[in-house]
Formats: structure tokens, sequence, C-alpha cells
């Protein structure tokens, strides 16, 4: 495939991406912070993202799975994960972290699972997006060719 | 036997009677027998019967006795002992049998008579509850043509197919042969016959209103019977073999929006009504029942709220329709009042340039012209032609703008300059021919007077000019004297300008300026003429006066646009006056050498500034939104230093940072703590950093807590590039509480 077809396909990914609300704004914000002195800028906040968000996860699980739940502390991890999500601009997760902190503060333990499985879904959906994006985007950097911008 | 004691003699058995009492008593045995069958027959086909114990009774008493007779048969003649004995035996049990019997009945008869009242009693219920069934069923008919009638006419909001409607349908249920309805006309002193069931179209009938039955039918909200010979009765032609049917009439009344008053309901009085007619057919004998009369007064009022409705609607498809009507005349107005202002600017436009032109040919040639060789009869007509041309010029020049302040579409041209220049000006100007007046001019600038201000440079200066050079004009001798201050807030409350209501605020003040001359003055009844357009002083309006006039119009509209006020006072004629006013000038916030040009604040947005080496100081616990945040700043070119908590925070801070980022989701150390900190440390205003905080609320208890904290700006996340290029340039730049959303 030549360099114009990886890079028209790049971007209609990209498109469909902010389309189906999985990036929003901040997202683009983040990319225009990247420039030739901080050339992988976006790429090491989205890898911390998932470090984090990995570890959110794994923690708000044993929180919940205790048989007294300290809804505080759920509620502080849920609190970081939002800030996280909204900083890069994964728009859905930020939106499920929202309902959960709800459900947290009603000390709503059936609605917090809940909400702990769909952000784990939503965190699945949102990582494999950007991990595909990360791989088009190499695709068109070997091919020779620039990441388009907006 | 043989002899007793009887009166009368005795009398030995005749053949006869012995025979006739021998049928009667088998006869009367033959009937006793008979009736106790009788009575068991039917008791046994009847199912209720609850006296069998006294039947059994009463038969076996009527066996006795039958028996009883019967053995009497033999008795006539001749008999046995036997016989004799039986017949006793027969009679006692008969006696015994009859005694109970007789006390039994005794008990029984009253209820079998109370039996027969409450049979009587039921009966007569029955026949009440008949009738009642029969009242209800007819209410409920009643209702349900009612129910049927209301839906026909308020399923149309036509006036005319409501009481077209309301006529039929009345005429079907009730079965009439005739039905009309009389409107009040216009004049409301006549009804007119406007509607019928069987004419299609009714001639034009009128009765007076002051007829005395239709009063009386107004008078009250029931049908009422009318007699069928009245006026509003006879509509069909009357022919002689007829008994006309009952008439009933009824008034419907016809409502008006205005009858309706908020408090209190609509006063009967003041209405007005029209007549419904009902006819029963003649020779039907009908008679009008009164669940039909409750019919009619039922619709009567439907028919009223169905034609309110209605006449609401017409109204308001009238209103409507006027409304349309009348914007159309409007934009058809303002479309011509448009083209007429467009015209006239056309016009002024075209005018300016082809009356300026002539006339600066006219003036620089003359001007030329005076330079040249001329006698001194030519030097004077040319003197003449130069300031007669330079009289036209300032005429012309003034009415182009007037016109142009009247219609609103001058606008001052707003730039920053120097006050004390101006005035200076003013008066080297006016000097020269002050002098040769022998008017000594002097110029006083109060010492608080700041020397630059922002406002239109030359329309002040023509103000002034032109309020001088009045004053010099219409002085013959003596001082001009010109004061420039900045007016207080008491005197701009003066008595004199009831209606001027200046606001202060710190970036304007207000400029009074007062002109006083000795010349010969004002009288008092000419000062409100003064400023009109084109008005001269009377008395002084002579050969040597020059002018058109309309300089102080021109000055006050001047003024007014300036948001100030001008006025003149004198005490009379031959005593001088003063001319004042007071107009608004912005401060200039930066003094400049004079002709230095001064760069306008605002600043675009696009300026790309440059805060290469700014050093700040980042507090953020979450790694995430701490690196975004960084790269934000970063690439805004800024020296970053990152801190994750509060504490290690106000270990790093040093004077050195120009600005500190506060996010206030941190936990443990709070953000606010950290901003009293801060300040406690560097109580100084220079050597403090300035403290932003980060945060993702919105709530306005958040802002509050942030500045009473003590911070200097509050950031809504997430942050954009172009947001923290603006704050920063503003914080920088203002060094002042900012807010940015």
């Amino acid at each position: 495939m030549d360099v114009g077809q990886l890079q028209r396909r790049l971007v209609d990914y990209t498109a469909s991406l902010f389309r189906e609300g999985f990036l929003d704004d901040q997202f683009t914000q983040l990319q225009q912070l990247q420039d030739e002195s901080n050339p992988d800028f976006v790429f090491e906040v989205v890898s911390l993202f998932f470090e984090d968000s990995e570890r959110l996860l794994n923690d708000l699980a044993i929180s919940l799975d205790q048989p007294s739940v300290d809804f505080k502390k759920v509620d502080a991890h849920v609190h970081q994960l939002k800030g996280s999500s909204s900083s890069i601009g994964a728009q859905r997760v930020k939106n499920v972290c929202i309902a959960f902190r709800n459900f947290c503060e009603e000390q709503n333990i059936e609605g917090c699972l809940r909400c702990l499985q769909q952000v784990k879904h939503e965190y699945a959906l949102v990582k494999n997006k950007l991990e595909t994006l990360f791989r088009l985007e190499q695709q068109v950097l070997a091919a020779g060719g620039s990441i388009p911008m907006e | 036997m043989e002899s007793c004691n009887c009166i009368e003699p005795q009398w030995p058995a005749d053949e006869l009677l012995m025979k006739y009492q021998y049928i009667s008593d088998f006869f009367i045995a033959l009937a006793y027998f008979s009736i106790p069958l009788e009575l068991i027959y039917f008791v046994k086909k009847s199912a209720v019967f609850p006296y069998r114990w006294v039947l059994v009774q009463f038969g076996a008493f009527i066996v006795l006795c039958g028996a009883t007779h019967l053995i009497n048969l033999w008795t006539f003649s001749t008999h046995s002992r036997t016989v004799a004995v039986v017949m006793t035996t027969a009679k006692v049990l008969t006696a015994v049998v009859s005694c109970a019997t007789a006390l039994m009945l005794v008990h029984i008869i009253p209820d079998l008579l109370s039996v027969k009242t409450r049979e009587l009693f039921l009966k007569n219920k029955a026949a009440a509850l008949d009738r009642e069934m029969g009242l209800i069923r007819t209410q409920e008919e009643t209702g349900r043509h009612v129910r049927m009638l209301t839906h026909e006419i308020r399923s149309t909001l036509d006036r005319h197919t409501i009481l077209k409607t309301t006529l039929v349908e009345l005429g079907r249920t009730l079965a009439l042969e005739e039905c009309a309805l009389w409107m009040p006309t216009r004049t409301g002193l006549e009804l007119q016959l406007s509607y019928t069931l069987r004419h299609q179209n009714p001639v034009g009938f009128t009765v007076p209103i002051q007829l005395p039955v239709i009063n009386q039918v107004f008078s009250t909200s029931r049908a009422v019977k009318i007699s069928p010979s009245s006026p509003v009765a006879r509509i069909r032609p009357l022919t002689g073999k007829y008994i006309p049917g009952e008439v009933v009439a009824v008034r419907v009344p016809l409502l008006h929006l205005s009858n309706f008053q908020i408090n209190d309901w609509p006063e009967l009085s003041t209405k007005r009504y029209a007549l419904m007619v009902l006819m029963l057919p003649s020779d039907s004998a009908r008679q009008w029942h009164v669940h039909e009369l409750e019919l009619v007064e039922v619709v009567a009022d439907q028919v009223a709220v169905a034609l309110s409705h209605a006449a609401i609607l017409e109204e308001s498809m009238r209103a409507r329709d006027m409304l349309l009507e009348q914007n159309v005349a409007l934009d058809l107005a303002r479309r011509e009042a448009e083209t007429a202002i467009c015209a006239r600017n056309d016009f002024l436009a075209v005018m300016n340039h082809e009356m300026r032109t002539p006339m600066h040919a006219i003036i620089a040639l003359s001007s030329l012209l005076q330079e040249t060789e001329l006698t001194p009869e030519q030097r004077l007509m040319v003197e003449t032609i130069l300031k007669s041309s330079n009289l036209l010029a300032t005429l012309i020049n003034d009415v182009l703008d007037l016109s142009r302040l009247e219609d609103g579409s001058l606008e001052l041209d707003i730039g920053t300059f120097n006050l004390h220049s101006v005035f200076r000006e003013v008066v080297n100007l006016i000097k020269p021919i002050a002098s040769v007046k022998r008017l000594l001019v002097s110029l006083n600038l109060a010492h608080d007077l700041p020397e630059y201000a922002v406002g239109d440079e030359k329309r002040l200066m023509q103000t002034i000019l032109n309020v001088v050079g009045n004053a010099v004009k219409f002085s013959k001798e003596g001082n001009i004297l010109i004061s420039a201050c900045i007016a207080k807030a008491e005197s701009l409350r003066d008595s004199h300008i009831p209606e001027f209501s200046p606001l202060l605020s710190d970036k304007h003040f207000y400029l009074r300026v007062q002109v006083k001359d000795s010349g010969s003055g004002i009288s008092p009844q000419d000062i409100p003429k003064i400023f009109n357009k084109f008005t001269q002083n009377h008395a002084t309006a002579n050969r040597n006066s020059s002018g058109t006039g309309l300089g102080l119009a021109i000055c006050k509209r001047f003024v007014s646009l300036m948001k100030g006020h001008i006025w003149i006072e004198s005490e009379g004629l031959g005593k001088g006056c003063t001319a004042v006013f007071i107009v608004r000038l912005g401060i200039a916030e930066h003094s400049h050498d004079s002709g230095h040009h001064f760069i306008p604040k605002l600043q675009a947005n696009h300026v790309q500034a440059s805060f290469s080496g700014l050093k700040v100081l980042l507090m953020d616990d979450n790694g995430i939104t701490r690196m975004v945040t960084k790269g934000l700043l970063v690439h805004l070119g800024c020296d970053v230093t990152v801190v994750t908590s509060g504490d290690e925070c106000l270990r790093v801070v040093t004077q050195e940072h120009m600005v500190l980022f506060l996010d206030l989701s941190i936990t443990g150390m709070g953000a606010y703590e950290v901003a009293v900190c801060v300040h406690e440390r560097f109580p100084k205003r220079h050597e403090r950093p300035l403290l932003v905080a980060l945060t993702g609320n919105t709530e306005k208890a958040t802002k509050e807590n942030c500045l009473r904290a003590g911070m200097d700006g509050v950031i809504l996340k997430p942050v954009s590039l172009e947001k923290m290029r603006n704050v920063l340039l503003e914080l920088l730049e203002h060094q002042a509480p900012r807010e940015v959303q």
C-alpha cells in the first residue's frame, strides 16, 4: 500500500474514533502539543494512561470485593480514573466514571459493580482502538510519510 | 213427649217440613265435606301457604260439622241408642274443635289482614318505583340528547353551522314543527329572524325588542311558554284549520369577551340575548313536558358557549388579519423610509463633494489672487469674495455635519490626544481675532487636569473653538476667560441639569470647560432658543454678525455624543455671559511624549506571546493530567517544575517561580492550604508567585473558595492550549485576580 492510502486510512480511522465518541477534543489538544522537541508526547501520555488505569481497575476490583466496601476509597480511585481519562480525551471511559461516582455516593454496590464492568469494557475498547491507531501511525511513518494533522 | 211446657202447642212432625230439613241437612253435609277437599286440593297446588296446621284444624272442624249434620239425618226418625251416642260424640268433638278453631282464628286473622296490607303497600311502592324509573329514563334520554346536541354544536367553530345544527337537532329530538332563532340587530333595538328550521332563507322579519313577551322571556333563564299568536311565534302563515301547537321560548345569552371581568362574573343586565322559539306540531295535542323544557334550557346555554367560542375565534382571526395588514404596511413604510434615508445620504455625499469642489477652487484662487498686485478696490473685492466663500464653505460643512449628526450616523473618532495642547491651539487660533477687537483672552487649566485623554480630539476642539468664537464675536470689549477642570461629583448633580445623570467610573472623567465673557450678554428669554438651529439672537443680529446660527446646535450635538451637557448662563443684556460644557473623556493609561503614537491596549489574540523561560511550578498528583498540563506549559515555552504533593510543593517553591499551578483534586494536603501557606511565606505581592487553581468542578462554591484562599485565578479543566495561553497573558499583564472558563 502506498503512503497516500495509508495516510487516508489513518485519517478515516481517527475520524471514526471521534465520531463514535471514543475520543473527544482533548485528544486533539494532546496531538497539538506534539512537536519536534517532543515527538512521542501522545504515545507517552497514552502509555502512562494504560498503566495507571490498569492499576486503578485492579484496585477497584479488590475494593469492591471486600465484605464491607469502603466507598470513600472506591470514590477516590474512580475520581483518579476520571481525571486521567478526561485528560487524554477518553470520552466514554470518562462518562462511565461519572455514573460510577454517582453510585458510590449512593453507596449502591450493585450499581458500582455494574459500572466497574462497564468501565473495564470501555477501557478495553479504547485501549484497543488507540493501539490500532498507533500501529497505523507507525505504518505511515515506516512508509516514509508524515502524520497528517487536521 | 207427652206434655211439655212449650209456649206453643206441640206440633206433630210435618212430613213436608221434615223432608225439606232432611234435604238441607244432606246438602249441608255435602258442602261441609267438599270444602276441606277443595281447600286441600288448592293448598297442595300452591307452594306457599304458611298455615297448614290451621288448615287441618279448620278441616277437622268442617268435617265434624258435616258429620254432625249427616248424623242428624238419622235422628229425624226414631233411632237407636248407638246413633244417639255417635251423634253425641260427634257433637262433642265438633264443639271442642270449633272452640279451638275459634281461639286459633283470633291469632290468625290479624296476621292475614296484615299480609293484605303489606301486599297493598308493596304494590304502591312498586308503582312509585315504576314512576321513578320512568323519570330517570326520560332524564337519561334527555341527557343523551343534550350530549349529542352539544357534541354536534361544539364540533364546529362556525357560527352559522352552530346555530343551524342546534335548530336541526332540536327539531329532530323533540319532533318540532318549527324552530326559529331571533338575533338582536346591531342597534340592539330590534330582533331579527335569523335562522329557521323549515325556511331556508328567512325573510328579514323584525320585531321590536321591547315587547312584553320578549321581556318576560329575557328576564328568566327558564324556558317560558308563550302564546302562539305572539309576533315572535307567528312565523308561518296561519291557515284556519290548524290548531297551532304549544310554543316555548328561551333566551340565548350572547357572550362577549368584554363581559368577563376578572373580579366579578358578567352582569346579567348588560348582556345581549337572542331568542329561540320552539313550536310543537299543530293538531298533535302534545304538551311540553318538564324534561323537554329542561333540555331546551340546557341547549340554550350550550349554544351560548359555542357561540362565544366562535365569536372569540372570529375576533382573533380578524385581529390577526389586521395585524398582518399592519405589518405589511409598516414594512412598506420602513422600506420607504430606508430608501429615503439612502437617497438623502447619497444626495448629501454627492452634494458634499460637488459643493466643496467649487468652493475649494474659489477659496484657493481667491487667496492666490490676494497675493498678487491689486488696486485697493480690487483688494477689497477679493477680500469680500474670500470672506463670503469661507462663510459658504463653513455653512456647507456645518449643514453636512449636522445632518449626519441628526440621524445618528456620526461617530466620534476616539483616540488619545494631548488635552492641554488642544486648549493652547484654540487660544492661538482665537488670539488674532481677539486682539483686533482688543479683547484679552486668558486660559486657566486646573492642576489636576490630566495631560492626556481619550476622546474625539477634532470635535472637542471644534466645540471649544465654537464656544470661544461666540464669546469673542459677541463681545465688544473686555476679556474672555477660558477655564478647564475636572468636574466633581457634586457639581455634576447641578440643578441646572436635572436630566444629566453621569456615571462615574475609573475609566472616565468629566471635563468641565467654562468660557466667560463680558460682552453683550443674552436676555433670559432667549437662552432656551440659543441651541436651536438657525436661530440667531435678534438683538445682536445686525450687519456685523456673521455666522449661520448652526454653531451652537452642532456643539450641543457633539457634547451629547460625548455624553455631556452644555448650557449658557447670562444675567441679561449687557452683562456678559458664561458658556459651560461638560464632556466625558476617557482616562489615558500611559503618558507618552507628545507626538508619540499610542499603541492600542487591545492585542489581537493570535499574537504569539512567548513565555520563554517563565518559571512555573505545577502541583498535581495524577500522573496523566500532570503530564498533559506539563506538556501544555512546555509547549508554550515555560520552564516547568513538577511536584506531586502539597508538602513537596512548599519545599520547592521559591520567589523565582512566577506562577504556581495547583490542581484542586490532589489528596492529602489540600490546594487551599498550600495557597494559604504560600501567602504566609511571601507576604509581599511582588515576591509571591501567582497562584492558579486547576479544577474540573464547575460549582460556584469552588470558585469562591479559591478566591478566598488567595488564588489569583481559576482554570476549568479540560485546558486547551489557547486557554492556557490567554490565562498566562492576562495574569502576567494585569497581575489581577481573573477567572477563565
